[in-house]
Parts: C-alpha cells; sequence; structure tokens
C-alpha cells in the first residue's frame, strides 16, 4: 500500500458518528524550462501536495455533502479541512440522490501511466531538450524570424482517493512535453506556429517533429489573406478535431443532461450525426494520454461508446448524476485537482478511424477549407444551445489539393448540424494531451465568413 | 479557511518573520544571482453553488506557499513550497539559486526596511458573512430568476470570495504586504422554447467585501441573466460578414483588452512579438481613442494596491488620442529596459512566476449620445454583452464572442441574434472606432495568459465601430 493510501486512511478514522468521508490526496513534483535566444529564460521546479476532503450526512429526506481543501498534506491543514467540510455539509440541501461511490466490482484496466525516467533524467539533459528545440526551431528555416517560447515540462504525480463507503484507489502518472512556437515572417507580416511532442517521459519526445510543426505551420501561413464569405466544407485538422470532439463530450455529460444544459437531452437512440461517425470515450487505451485506472470517485474507468454509427448511444455518468438518471456510474468522474469536486465527463475521446488519410479527403472534398487553428472557442460556442461561431487559420483547398493561406474569418453553423454533416473521418488518430486525441474530419455546410 | 477565528487571527498576524524573510533572500543570492524576490501568500476562498433549487455544496480552501526566484543574465530561476518553515523557505531558496551556475561564494546579507502595508478596504469580510446568509441570497437571485417567465427552465446561481495576503521582498529593499478581498456572484439561466435553448449569463464582482452584493444590484443581475435569455430564444441566425457594430457601454472593453492590450504587455514586445513593437509615438488608433489600463480604480475586480512584485498600482496612459504613448511593464522586464515598472508584475498565485499582465483596462468617454450612436447606424449589430476574447499578440489578429445582440435597422435596435464570435485584426480595428459616447461603465472578467488567471476589469462607453468581420451563418 502507498504512503499516500496510508495516510488517507488514516483521515477516515476521524469520521464523527455516522458522517462519511471521502478523501482524495495528491502529490506531486514538476520541471519547466523556458528556453529563449540559446539561453534559460525561466527554470523551475517544486514540488506540491493537497488534500480534498467531503463529508456527507445521512438524513431523513436524503443526504447531505460539504467540501474543503488545503494546498498542504499538514496535520493542521488536515483538521481545519475536516471541520470546515462537516460545517458546510449542514449548508446543503437534503437530497435523495446525493451519495458517494460504492464499489461496483468492476477492476480496474492495468496500465503503466508512470515512467521513472522522468526523475531519473538530470536536469541538464531536459535543459538541453528546451535549448535543442529552440535552435531547431531558430536555425530551421531562414523565414523564421524569432521563436517565441520553446519549452519542456514534465511531472510525476500521485493520488489516492479513499472512503467512508469502501474506495480504495491509488495510482501514479507521469508526462513529459515540449512545445514551441516558431514566427515566421515574409518582410512584411508575421505568422506563428506551434509545434509540440508529448509522451509519459522524456525518452518519447520528438524534438525534430515539434519543431518541423512550428516551422510548417508558421511559414505555410505567409502571405494569408482575407478571403470571401463562403458556404462549404471546412476539413479540420487533428487538433482542431479535438478541440470540437471535447466540446462535443461536454454535451454528452450525464450531469449536463439530467440538468437539462444538453441538447442531447432526451435523444438516446436517436441518429444525432452522420454513419461515418462514432465517438467512444476509453480511458483505459494506454495510447491515449489521458489514460487512467481509476475516476475522480475511485471507481475503475471503462470503455463507453457513446455515438454509434451517429446513433446516440449512452452518455458518461458519475455517481450523483446517475442516480438522478436512474442509472449507474459510467466510471466518469473528473474533478480538477483537490479543490474540485466530482462531476460527470468524458477524459479520453476518440473516434473510430475513417477509411481516408488527410490528402485523401482534401482530394475527395475538391474545395474548401483547411482548419489548422480555432480561437475564441470559450467565447463562440455555446454547447447548450449548441450555436457554434470560431475563428480560423488554415489554407483553402482547391481542385483537391492545399492552397493559399487564409486568416482573420470564422467558421459558423451548429453543433447538431455540424455531427450530421460529416463528410469523412480521417484515418490518420494522432494521440493529443488532453480529453481528446485527434483526426482529419470533414464538415459540410459550414459559413465562413471574410471580407 | 472561512468560519473559523484561528484563520482569522493567523491572517492578521505577519506573514513571515522579517528575519527569516532576510535569510531566504541571503540563501537565494549565495550562488551568484543578480536579483531575488521571496513571495509569500495565504489565501482562502470560498463558494457556494445553488443549482436546480438546491444548494449543492458549499466549498472552502486555504492555499499557504512561498514562491522564490533568482535572477541570473537572462536566466530566472523559480522554486515554490508550501512549507513555510525557515528550513523549507532556504531549501527552496536553493533550488531557485541552481540557475546560479557559477557560484557567487557564500551568503549575501540584504537588508530590509519597514514593512510596507496594505490594508483591505473591504467593510464587511466574506468570512464573517454567516454561511446561512449567503444562500439566502443565492436562493433569492433564483426567485427573480425565475420569476421572469415561465420558459426559464435552469438557473445556476454561484457565489465566490476570496481573501488573499502576500508579503513581497526582495533584493532591491522592496518589503511591502497587500491584503485584498474579491467577493464574486454571478447567475446562468437557460430558457427553453420550441426552437431549442438559450442561456443567458451576469456577473458582479469587485475588489470589495460582502458588502458588494446588495439586494438591488442581485436582483439587476438575475433579471438581466433571465431577460437574456429569454430574449434570445427568439434570435435568428448572426449574419456573415463585414458591418458596422455598436457595443453598449460596459460590454466592450474587452475589445480592447484582446484588439491591443496583450500587444502593449512588455514580456511580448521585448520578444518583438507584437504587431504594436516599435510603434511608441505613432498614431496606432482613431483619435477618439484615449486607452488607460488603471490598478487604482478602488473596489473593481482588477483592482491592487500593489501589485505582486511590490509595485504600487498606477493609472497608466497606454494610447491617447489614438497615439501610442506605453507599453505596461513587471519588474523585470523594466529592469531589462533600464526604466520602472508600471504595476503590472502579476501572479495567479504563490506556484507561479510574476508576468506582466493587465489590471482595469478601459476607453475613457467620449462625447457622443448612446442613443444617437444607435440612431445614426442605418445597418448594423447591437453588442448588449460580449463573452470574452481571445488574441494572436504576433499577428493581432483576435476574435470577441457576442452573447447578447440585436439586429440594427434603419437605425433601431430590432430582431436579437444568436451567440456567434466577432473576429478582426488589432492594429486595423482600432482605427475604425468612430464614435465614442459619455454612459461609461465597467465589467469584471478573469484573464488567462499562459495557463495562469488573473481578475480584470474592463470598460467603456457605448461606442461604434465602422465594420467588424461578424461570425455568424446568415447571408
Amino acid at each position: 500500500m502507498s504512503e499516500l493510501m496510508q495516510r488517507a486512511e488514516r483521515i477516515l478514522d476521524g469520521a464523527k458518528g455516522d458522517e462519511k468521508i471521502e478523501v482524495y490526496l495528491s502529490k506531486g513534483v514538476d520541471t519547466e524550462i523556458q528556453a529563449y535566444q540559446g539561453e534559460v529564460e525561466n527554470l523551475s521546479s517544486a514540488s506540491s501536495s493537497g488534500i480534498g476532503v467531503r463529508i456527507l450526512r445521512d438524513s431523513s429526506a436524503g443526504a447531505q455533502v460539504g467540501s474543503a481543501w488545503a494546498g498542504s498534506l499538514d496535520e493542521s491543514a488536515l483538521i481545519e479541512v475536516l471541520n470546515e467540510a462537516r460545517d458546510n455539509a449542514r449548508f446543503a440541501t437534503e437530497d435523495e440522490f446525493v451519495a458517494f461511490a460504492k464499489p461496483d466490482g468492476v477492476a480496474g484496466t492495468q496500465l503503466a501511466l508512470s515512467d521513472a525516467l522522468v526523475l531519473s533524467t538530470p536536469l541538464d539533459e531536459k535543459i538541453a531538450m528546451a535549448l535543442e528545440l529552440e535552435k531547431m526551431v531558430r536555425t530551421g528555416d531562414h523565414r523564421i524570424r524569432q521563436v517565441d517560447a520553446a519549452n519542456y515540462s514534465d511531472y510525476v504525480a500521485e493520488a489516492a482517493i479513499v472512503s467512508s463507503e469502501g474506495i480504495r484507489a491509488s495510482y501514479e502518472r507521469s508526462g513529459a512535453f515540449v512545445s514551441v512556437e516558431a514566427i515566421a515572417t515574409d518582410g512584411t507580416t508575421d505568422q506563428t506556429g506551434w509545434g509540440l511532442s508529448a509522451g509519459r517521459s522524456p525518452r518519447e519526445l520528438d524534438l525534430s517533429e515539434a519543431a518541423h510543426d512550428a516551422i510548417s505551420r508558421a511559414t505555410r501561413m505567409l502571405g494569408a489573406v482575407k478571403p470571401a464569405s463562403m458556404k462549404g466544407t471546412a476539413v479540420f485538422d487533428p487538433r482542431s478535431t479535438a478541440t470540437l470532439l471535447s466540446i462535443i463530450g461536454g454535451a454528452l455529460s450525464g450531469e449536463a443532461v439530467v440538468y437539462g444544459r444538453s441538447f442531447f437531452a432526451n435523444r438516446i437512440g436517436e441518429n444525432v450525426a452522420s454513419p461515418l461517425f462514432t465517438l467512444i470515450d476509453d480511458p483505459t487505451d494506454p495510447r491515449h494520454f489521458a489514460a487512467s485506472v481509476y475516476d475522480g470517485e475511485g471507481l475503475a474507468c471503462r470503455r463507453n461508446v457513446l455515438i454509434q454509427q451517429g446513433r446516440l448511444e449512452a452518455f458518461v455518468y458519475d455517481t450523483v448524476s446517475a442516480r438522478r438518471a436512474g442509472t449507474v456510474s459510467t466510471g466518469s468522474a473528473v474533478r480538477g485537482g483537490i479543490a474540485g469536486s466530482p462531476s460527470a465527463g468524458c477524459r479520453a475521446l476518440q473516434l473510430a478511424p475513417g477509411e481516408f488519410d488527410q490528402a485523401e479527403i482534401f482530394r475527395r472534398v475538391g474545395n474548401g477549407i483547411f482548419v489548422e487553428s480555432l480561437t475564441g472557442v470559450h467565447s463562440g460556442v455555446n454547447p447548450i444551445s449548441g450555436d457554434f461561431s470560431v475563428g480560423i487559420t488554415g489554407l483553402m483547398i482547391r481542385d483537391g489539393q492545399l492552397a493559399e493561406p487564409v486568416r482573420e474569418i470564422t467558421v459558423a453553423s451548429t453543433l447538431q448540424r455540424m455531427l450530421l454533416d460529416v463528410l469523412y473521418v480521417g484515418s490518420d488518430v494522432e494521440w493529443l494531451p488532453g480529453s481528446a486525441a485527434g483526426q482529419s474530419l470533414a464538415i459540410g455546410g459550414v459559413a465562413v465568413s471574410g471580407s | 479557511m472561512g468560519g473559523s477565528n484561528d484563520t482569522l487571527n493567523s491572517m492578521s498576524d505577519t506573514l513571515l518573520a522579517h528575519d527569516v524573510v532576510q535569510r531566504a533572500l541571503g540563501e537565494a543570492l549565495s550562488r551568484g544571482g543578480e536579483f531575488a524576490e521571496v513571495f509569500v501568500e495565504d489565501r482562502s476562498t470560498s463558494s457556494a453553488m445553488l443549482d436546480q433549487q438546491r444548494v449543492e455544496e458549499l466549498s472552502s480552501g486555504r492555499d499557504r506557499g512561498a514562491g522564490i526566484r533568482v535572477v541570473v543574465g537572462e536566466t530566472t530561476g523559480f522554486a515554490h513550497t508550501a512549507d513555510l518553515s525557515e528550513a523549507g523557505l532556504l531549501s527552496a531558496a536553493r533550488a531557485a539559486a541552481t540557475v546560479a551556475r557559477e557560484g557567487g561564494g557564500g551568503v549575501r546579507e540584504v537588508a530590509l526596511g519597514t514593512l510596507r502595508e496594505h490594508p483591505s478596504n473591504a467593510k464587511i469580510l466574506p468570512h464573517e458573512v454567516d454561511k446561512a446568509k449567503k444562500i439566502e441570497l443565492l436562493r433569492f437571485a433564483d426567485d427573480i430568476a425565475r420569476s421572469q417567465g415561465s420558459s426559464i427552465t435552469q438557473v445556476q446561481v454561484a457565489l465566490g470570495d476570496s481573501v488573499r495576503r502576500f508579503l513581497v521582498a526582495n533584493s532591491e529593499g522592496v518589503f511591502a504586504s497587500d491584503h485584498q478581498v474579491r467577493t464574486r456572484f454571478n447567475i446562468s439561466c437557460v430558457a427553453s422554447g420550441d426552437a431549442g435553448m438559450q442561456t443567458g449569463y451576469r456577473p458582479v464582482a469587485g475588489t470589495r467585501g460582502f458588502e458588494l452584493l446588495t439586494m438591488e444590484a442581485i436582483e439587476e443581475a438575475a433579471r438581466g441573466a433571465a431577460h437574456q435569455a429569454i430574449t434570445k430564444l427568439d434570435a435568428r441566425p448572426a449574419p456573415s460578414g463585414d458591418l458596422p457594430v455598436v457595443l453598449a457601454g460596459g460590454s466592450g472593453g474587452i475589445l480592447f483588452h484582446e484588439a491591443c492590450g496583450h500587444g502593449l504587455e512588455a514580456d511580448a514586445i521585448l520578444k518583438n512579438a507584437s504587431v504594436y513593437a516599435g510603434k511608441v509615438g505613432q498614431q496606432v488608433a482613431s483619435p477618439l481613442v484615449t486607452l488607460v489600463d488603471d490598478g487604482t480604480v478602488t473596489g473593481e475586480w482588477g483592482y491592487l494596491a500593489i501589485d505582486d512584485e511590490g509595485q504600487p498600482g498606477a493609472r497608466n496612459v497606454l494610447i491617447e488620442n489614438g497615439v501610442l504613448t506605453d507599453y505596461m511593464w513587471d519588474h523585470l522586464r523594466a529592469r531589462k529596459s533600464s526604466r520602472t515598472s508600471s504595476g503590472n508584475g502579476r501572479r495567479q498565485s504563490y506556484q507561479h512566476l510574476p508576468m506582466v499582465r493587465m489590471t482595469n483596462t478601459y476607453l475613457l468617454e467620449g462625447d457622443s449620445d448612446a442613443d444617437e450612436i444607435v440612431a445614426q447606424t442605418p445597418r448594423g449589430v447591437y453588442v448588449a454583452q460580449l463573452g470574452g476574447g481571445q488574441v494572436n499578440t504576433a499577428t493581432g489578429d483576435f476574435v470577441f464572442g457576442m452573447t447578447a445582440a440585436f439586429l440594427i435597422e434603419d437605425g433601431k435596435i430590432t430582431a436579437p441574434l444568436r451567440d456567434c464570435n466577432l473576429i478582426g485584426n488589432g492594429p486595423e480595428i482600432l482605427q475604425r472606432v468612430d464614435a465614442v459616447a459619455t454612459d461609461f461603465s465597467m465589467t469584471p472578467g478573469t484573464c488567462g495568459k499562459d495557463g495562469q488567471s488573473v481578475p480584470v476589469g474592463t470598460g467603456q462607453a457605448t461606442m461604434r465601430l465602422s465594420g467588424v468581420t461578424i461570425g455568424g451563418t446568415a447571408a
């Protein structure tokens, strides 16, 4: 048993009367390095830990829950957190659906999510990677004016979730990332491009891939113009598709559905998307960066098919939203660190791969717009109404091939419409950090606003 | 942590003893650093949410720790720790000092003067307010919102407050502390109709105590959010293409935050990663544009007595009558340029490095009449509320979203429009400001940059842009 788990279990002994306690402990170390013009600009290293506690009181009309957290594992912080959570519980509405997760017999999938190399790699090697990446981009193409930032970062995190209901979950995970932003110029205007590489340890990182990505994305945007407004087909690149899938995943949260805040509510069994569209949330797939053995309540993560060939099959639930909906948790509780309470959400989305690679999709689409990056997603997409309008940069597709770069335009539709208008799903799966993997996705009938 | 007296007592004490801070600074410089800083923070937060008329969960949190940075040449070393014992601080100081590779030999003495303290101006500290009273306010807001119409099907009301005390000391003699109290309320409504669901949202937030949340303020927000959602049930798709846009007073400050605010932050300028680099003294905007970033607006969401590097908040004119006058600066960037910081060095918490951030950014009033501006717009879009935005400082391209908007036809505000983004290029849009009215007001917001969030205010009076690309779907 891990030391963190033992500590968490001891806290459960502090329960008063018949109250129930859930304890979430976390601990981690991380390193961040930024390189700029051949030198280390910032170097930070830190260890952090924290505790989140929820206390549940049963009453005649249901249960009440209160929570508290602290950014330390000190004894004094611990006592304060327990007292405060207990006090907060008194003010919650008595609710028959409120409960902690109970062990449901589903075993966690064994996954290797932590690599000892994160800790054993000397700091100097990590610094060298950031410097090398910066140099590769700065010197990789004469049109690159400079590198805004070249970053290396890594972490190892450990967590334990235990509760009076018998939940005992603990895990360790690690990650290593490099990212770089290049600024290219043609003498009159500048364009930018991002590159990244991610893995569970530094050895999985591919610097040249990240560098090449940043350079080509920045340079191929040079000379970008604002095209005329039109209606047509947009081909989203894998990174943009991943963003799109995360938004759709939000509307598939059982919590959004039971609260009537999803356009998918009451539509199970309906064809909500093109038959080409099969969307799965599968945190047990180790290829996904967000893969996880346990969910935010300590239940085993599992594979959930949400949309099968266009048909809406299921939503993801945590314990409380499942009880409200009259079903059981799908092992899909997510929580935003120690300060966040569990809620239902997708963790590791992926689309069933389609038949064609990106080049073939361009050929089949013929004419349209290739969407390389999205901006204003938080301000222009409403996951409740489904209204969708985002700023994009990209390239025109003409006669089945990439043509001139375009900027300062928006792509708009509604999420409901876009799902039905999916024309092609790429075979080019890209495993990205975040809650969704990416692949090329062609969607017809979008409005492009330009000049 | 809210509610406990122990907390109150410990919060009023000095966060860390004078001599411990001095020794930590000395240790940080012991390997030859040129500049060192110790930042100690103690933050208590509490939140409550009413969703579907149920008080879902009250939460309280406490975060205490120190961040230490050391600057050597072009390099900054940084470490943070939640261990505020002397041993914990010295260990963080050594970690931050590892960037000084040559080794400077021996502990350096740093002498700090008297602590400059800045007490909070909050009248009612949030953690002294009975939790039952907070819930009463949530229920009151819910009742008001639901009584606005039977189409209101969902109401979510949230209340949050934070009491943040910090102490900052550096090797140049800065030794100051601040006590920031912030209170925030927001309400989100969903209205349902034949054509689907629509949403409405209103925040009330300030660097104030609980006195901010008067019944009047909450009632106005609840009504506003409900009406916004109900009105949008009849909304038609927004136009696609270039049209004149009138931004209602208070709603449009985010435009300047994105169109030029981020591009005027000295970190982007010094890296030559902003379209505004090298343009001081040049006409970068319409003569109607005088833009100010002002940390001194008492009570506003972006108010600060001192910034997170100990520099007093200041009123900085960035653009005057269309001419770029200055950028915003933090300590590090100012030091590189041999000038003083403008009081814009901010950090999300002790776990983050400070960088150049805005405070309250606003456009000064003009002399037009708000109604006249609409009346003199034959066809366009009237934006009553903006919902956020994003900018690429290197290209100047930015977007901002409208969450409450209407068509203007024949000089009159007519049909409501569905949500969409507007897109433009900063330097071009700034030239297109062709009318500014006198009905100035401000809006609170959260600004994200490089993974750090800080509270900011934005403000302006009703104004018009002669043309912006509207990202809707209607021809």
